[in-house]
C-alpha cells in the first residue's frame, strides 16, 4: 500500500511551521497508523533527514498520549477512537492524508506533531482531587454507592485526556475534560464535601489557560476514544450555577 | 553478604515489629529533606504524594507528557485484596500462601505476608480517593476470580482499573503540587544516578523537550520507574517503557535481581507484521468465562464457529480440571506455545488460540458479558475488525511483566545506600510468576504503604548529615559522562536504524530468553547480542542533534541499555539449572512437560554485581519457616 503523507512540520515552539509532503510506500492495511509514521522515519532516517516528532505510549487507547488531526479530524476518520487504535485499512491505497498538531491556544506547539498539554494538569490540580491523605480511609464498604451512581461516575472517570474534545472544538474549549472530571468526583458521595470549591475552581482555571467557551455543537462528544456525554457539560454548568448562587 | 533486614517476630508481627523500631522523623526536620522520585506510576506517584504528604520536599519526574499517562494505566483487569467481601474462605493468609506458590517460592515470605497484609487497607484507600470500582445494586464493592487463585479477591473498575486507580494517585500527586511540596518535572527522563561517598545523592536527568542535561539532588532517591519487557521489542508494555534508569543504577553499584524471570501474558494478541510495534493484552479477567481451545485437528481449515465441540481440544480444562481457564499465567502461556509449536495454531500465521465466549454467552445472557467485558470486547474489535460476541478471539502469548529488577531489602532499598526501587522495577513480591492482578497491588502498596514508612529509617541519619549540592564534582562527573554517551551515539553516523538493532534484540530475546530456555540456546544468544551491541556502536544512525526535541536519540539511550540487560538476563536464565515459574529451562521438566524445581540448590535469590563490565553472582538464600514449598500443582 502507498499513501502520500503531508504533515506539518515545525523546529519548535517559537518557528513559523509548515507542510512537507511525504511519499510512502511499503505499507500494509493491519499496520496501525502510528506504524506507518515509525516507517516512514526509518526511511527518514536512511536519507539522514530528522525524524518527525509525534506522540504515543501504550498504543492500546488509554494513556491517552497519542493524538493528531488527521484529514481534518482529531484522532481521524472514525468516531471515538485513539489515534494508535486506527489502522492503515481505515485509508484508500494512493490517499493523501494530512496530519496536523492539535491546534488550540491553550495547546502550543512544541515540536512537528508535539503538543504542550500541560493546561489539563493544571485544570485537575485546582481541585480534581478528594483530599483524603493516605492512612485515613475508612473500611471500603462502609461508604455505600448505589449501582447506577457508581456506573456513572465510572462513564464520567473514563475521560483518558487527551485533549481530542479541544482540538475538535471550534471554541477550543476544555469543557468536556473538566467536566468529566467533576461529575466523576462530585457524584460519589467521599467526592461530595469539597463539591462547591471544585467546579468554581476548576471551571476558573479552564478559563485562565485560555480555553474557548462551550456552545454545545457536540463536535467533541463525538471524537472522543471513551464517548464522554455531553451531558456532562449541562451537568457541569448546573454545579456551577448552584454553587455560585446557592454556594 | 545480602542482608534482606526482615524483622524478627512471627510472620503475622514482623511489620508491625519493624514500624515499632523504625526510626521517626519529626514534622520541622522532614521539610529539610529532599526526595527524589523517577517514574509517576502508581509506586512512584502514590509514594511521592504521600512522601509529601508527611512534609518531604519531593521532585518527581517521568518522561511523558503529564504524570498520569504512566503504563499503569494500561493494567485492565483489577487488583487483589483479602477483603473477603465474598465470604468464600479468603483471608490474608489464604492470599499470601496463592502469592507464593504463584511465585514458585521463589520470593520472601515475610515480604510477601506484607504485601496480603496492607492489600485490604489498600481498597479503603482507594475507595476514599474517588475510584468508581464495579459496585452491587445494594451499593458493596463486586468482585472476581483471577488465574491462580480460587477465591474472588478482585477489585475493579469496568476494564480501566489501572487508568483508576493512576487517575487517583495523580489526583492525590496534584493535590501535593498545588501544597507546593512536590515539584513536577513531566517531559524529564533520568539518565544517570550520583552516588557520593556511596550514598545516592540525586539524578542527572535530560529535559526532552529542549534537550539540556540537568542535575537534581537529593537526600534519597526511588527509582519507581516500572519493567523492562521492551527488551523483547514486542511486548504489552508502553512504547516509552524502558530499563534505563535500574541499569544505570546496577552499573553504579546496585545489585539486579533474578533478570531473567519475565512473565509472559498468555491473552494477548497475536503478531500480525514485521513493522508491529506492539503486542495488545486483553484482560486476563477473560478467562473467568472465555474458555481457550484449539481446534484438534492439524491444518483446520474450517472457520472457528464451524468446528464442532468434538473437535476442540479445551487443552487448558482438560490438563489443569481443577483452574481450568483461570491456570496461572506461566502455565498457560507455556500451554499455547507448546500446541502452537506443534502446529494446532489459528489464525493467518497460525500463531495464536482461540478464546472464546459462546458457552458463556449462552449461559449468561449477552447483556452480561457485555456488561463484564464490553470496552474489552470494544478495544478488540478496534484492533482487529472482528466482533467477538458472534465469533474466538484469537489470543497469543506476549512479553508482559518483569519479576525481575533491582534487589531490595525488606525496607526496599537497593544495595546503594539512599537508593531505593518501588514497584515493578524491583524484585520483591513475586517470585518467578507474578499472580494476576497482583501487580497494581504490589506498585500501589509500595509506594503508598512500604516506602513512607521505612525511609525515614534512613533519612534520620541524613539530616545529621550535610545536604547535597549539585556542584559537587561527583555531579559534574556524572554529568560529562552523560555528554559523553550522548555525543559517542551521534557521532556513529552508520546506515541502519535505532530500531533495526531493536528488532534484532527483540528476536534473539524471544527466541531464546522468552517461554522456554536451554543452555545452547541462552549461550548462542549472549554471542548474538554481543555482535549487536558491536554493530549498534558502528552501525547506528541517530539524526537530529541533542539540544533539541529528538524522539530518535531518546530510543536509541534506551536501546543501548536494553542490550546490556539481554545480556544479564540471559546470562541470569543460563545460571539457574532448574525450571520455576515463569523461567522454564527444558533440560529441567518433569515427564508430564511440568517445571522441575530444585530446592537443594537453587532455593535462592540471583542477585548479579555488575563488575568490572562483567556479572558477579550473589545469593540470598530464601529460607521457609511458615510454609513448606511443595509442587506446584494446578491440576
Amino acid at each position: 500500500m502507498k499513501v502520500t503523507f503531508k504533515i506539518w512540520r515545525q523546529e519548535n515552539k517559537s518557528s513559523k511551521g509548515n507542510f512537507e509532503s511525504y511519499d510512502v510506500e511499503g505499507l500494509t492495511e493491519d499496520m496501525s497508523f502510528l506504524e506507518a509514521l515509525d516507517h516512514l522515519n526509518e526511511l527518514l532516517v536512511a536519507q539522514n533527514q530528522k525524524v518527525i516528532a509525534f506522540e504515543y505510549d501504550c498504543r492500546e487507547g488509554i494513556c491517552g498520549q497519542c493524538g493528531v488531526f488527521i484529514n481534518g479530524r482529531a484522532h481521524g476518520p472514525h468516531d471515538h477512537m485513539t489515534t494508535c487504535q486506527l489502522h492503515m485499512r481505515s485509508f484508500k491505497d494512493g490517499e493523501t492524508i494530512v496530519v496536523e498538531p492539535w491546534r488550540a491556544t491553550a495547546f502550543p506547539v512544541i515540536k512537528d506533531l508535539v503538543v504542550d498539554r500541560s493546561a489539563l494538569d493544571n485544570i485537575i490540580e485546582k481541585g480534581g482531587y478528594i483530599s483524603a491523605k493516605t492512612g485515613t480511609a475508612a473500611e471500603a464498604n462502609a461508604i455505600l454507592i448505589a449501582k447506577n451512581v457508581a456506573d456513572r461516575a465510572m462513564d464520567a472517570a473514563a475521560c483518558i485526556g487527551c485533549g481530542a474534545c479541544v482540538a475538535s472544538c471550534k471554541n477550543s474549549s476544555a469543557a468536556l475534560f473538566t467536566a468529566a472530571k467533576i461529575n466523576h468526583l462530585s457524584s460519589l458521595p467521599q467526592g461530595k464535601h469539597e463539591a462547591t470549591q471544585r467546579v468554581l475552581q476548576m471551571t476558573r482555571q479552564m478559563e485562565l489557560e485560555g480555553f474557548g467557551s462551550c456552545t454545545f455543537t457536540g463536535a467533541c462528544e463525538v471524537e472522543c476514544p471513551e464517548g464522554i456525554s455531553l451531558t456532562n457539560i449541562a451537568e457541569m454548568n448546573a454545579r456551577r450555577a448552584k454553587a455560585k448562587w446557592l454556594g | 553478604m545480602l542482608d534482606a533486614k526482615i524483622p524478627e517476630g512471627s510472620l503475622e508481627n514482623k511489620w508491625r515489629n519493624y514500624q515499632l523500631k523504625a526510626q521517626l522523623i519529626n514534622p520541622a526536620n522532614k521539610k529539610k529533606l529532599n526526595v527524589i522520585v523517577v517514574g509517576s506510576g502508581l509506586a512512584g506517584a502514590g509514594a511521592a504524594a504521600t512522601l509529601a504528604e508527611l512534609g518531604y520536599d519531593v521532585k518527581c519526574f517521568c518522561y511523558q507528557d503529564s504524570a498520569r499517562r504512566a503504563h499503569s494505566v494500561a493494567a485492565q483487569g483489577g487488583i487483589n485484596a483479602a477483603k473477603n467481601y465474598q465470604h468464600d474462605g479468603d483471608s490474608v493468609w489464604r492470599m499470601f500462601y496463592d502469592t507464593l506458590k504463584g511465585g514458585d517460592f521463589r520470593s520472601r515470605e515475610a515480604n510477601v505476608f506484607r504485601l496480603a497484609e496492607l492489600s485490604a487497607p489498600l481498597i479503603d484507600h482507594y475507595v476514599q480517593q474517588g475510584v468508581p470500582f464495579a459496585r452491587e445494586y445494594g451499593g458493596v464493592l463486586v468482585n472476581r476470580s483471577f488465574g491462580g487463585v480460587q477465591v474472588q479477591r478482585t477489585f475493579y473498575a469496568r476494564g480501566q482499573t489501572g487508568q483508576q486507580l493512576l487517575l487517583a494517585a495523580y489526583s492525590q500527586l496534584y493535590k501535593m503540587k498545588r501544597a507546593k511540596k512536590v515539584e513536577m518535572f513531566p517531559r524529564h527522563e533520568m539518565l544517570d544516578i550520583v552516588v557520593i561517598d556511596g550514598k545516592a545523592k540525586g539524578i542527572i536527568a535530560r529535559d526532552l523537550v529542549t534537550g539540556q542535561l540537568k542535575r537534581f539532588a537529593a537526600d534519597a532517591v526511588v527509582l519507581a520507574t516500572g519493567g523492562y519487557s521492551r527488551v523483547f521489542r514486542l511486548s504489552t508494555l508502553a512504547i516509552g517503557c524502558n530499563g534505563s534508569a535500574i541499569w544505570k543504577a546496577h552499573k553504579r553499584g546496585a545489585y539486579f535481581a533474578a533478570p531473567s524471570f519475565t512473565q509472559i501474558h498468555p491473552t494477548a494478541l497475536p503478531q500480525t507484521s514485521e513493522a508491529q510495534s506492539k503486542l495488545t493484552l486483553m484482560s486476563e479477567s477473560l478467562r473467568n468465562d472465555g474458555r481457550i481451545w484449539v481446534p484438534k485437528k492439524k491444518e483446520e481449515s474450517r472457520k472457528a464457529n464451524e468446528i464442532p465441540e468434538e473437535d476442540r481440544d479445551y487443552y487448558l480444562e482438560r490438563r489443569y480440571p481443577s483452574f481450568g481457564n483461570l491456570a496461572p499465567r506461566d502455565i498457560a502461556s507455556r500451554a499455547a506455545k507448546e500446541l502452537i509449536d506443534a502446529g494446532f495454531g489459528v489464525g493467518r500465521l497460525k500463531n495464536a488460540v482461540y478464546l472464546d465466549f459462546k458457552h458463556a454467552i449462552e449461559h449468561f445472557g449477552l447483556e452480561t458479558i457485555k456488561d463484564r467485558y464490553g470496552n474489552l470486547f470494544k478495544m478488540y474489535k478496534k484492533i482487529t475488525g472482528v466482533d467477538a460476541y458472534k465469533e474466538p478471539m484469537q489470543i497469543s502469548p506476549a512479553a508482559h511483566f518483569s519479576m525481575g529488577g533491582l534487589w531490595v531489602d525488606y525496607e526496599l532499598m537497593t544495595t546503594i545506600p539512599g537508593l531505593y526501587a518501588i514497584g515493578e522495577c524491583n524484585f520483591s513480591d513475586h517470585g518467578a510468576n507474578r499472580l494476576g492482578a497482583n501487580s497494581l497491588l504490589q506498585a500501589s502498596i509500595d509506594g503508598y504503604f512500604v516506602l513512607p514508612n521505612t525511609i525515614n529509617n534512613y533519612l534520620a541519619s541524613a539530616l545529621k548529615e550535610d545536604h547535597p549540592t549539585t556542584d559537587h564534582p561527583e555531579f559534574e562527573k556524572v554529568e560529562k559522562e552523560v555528554t559523553e554517551q550522548i555525543s559517542r551515539l551521534l557521532a556513529v553516523n552508520g546506515n541502519k536504524t535505532v530500531d533495526h538493532f531493536h528488532r534484532e534484540l527483540g528476536k534473539v530475546m524471544w527466541q531464546e530468553c522468552a517461554m522456554s530456555r536451554n543452555k545452547e540456546g541462552l549461550e548462542k544468544a549472549i554471542v548474538q547480542i554481543e555482535e549487536i551491541k558491536e554493530a549498534f556502536w558502528n552501525e547506528v544512525n541517530v539524526t537530529g542533534g541533542h539540544l533539541e526535541m529528538n524522539t530518535e536519540l531518546e530510543k536509541a539511550l534506551r536501546l543501548a541499555d536494553f542490550i546490556e540487560l539481554g545480556l544479564l538476563m540471559c546470562n541470569d536464565a543460563l545460571q539457574r539449572e532448574e525450571s520455576c515459574g515463569a523461567h522454564f529451562r527444558e533440560e529441567y521438566q518433569t515427564n508430564e512437560g511440568e517445571a522441575l524445581r530444585n530446592d537443594d540448590t537453587y532455593s535462592y535469590v540471583s542477585a548479579w554485581e555488575y563488575y568490572q563490565g562483567d556479572f558477579k553472582l550473589h545469593r540470598e538464600a530464601l529460607t521457609f519457616e511458615y510454609v513448606q514449598p511443595t509442587v506446584r500443582s494446578y491440576k
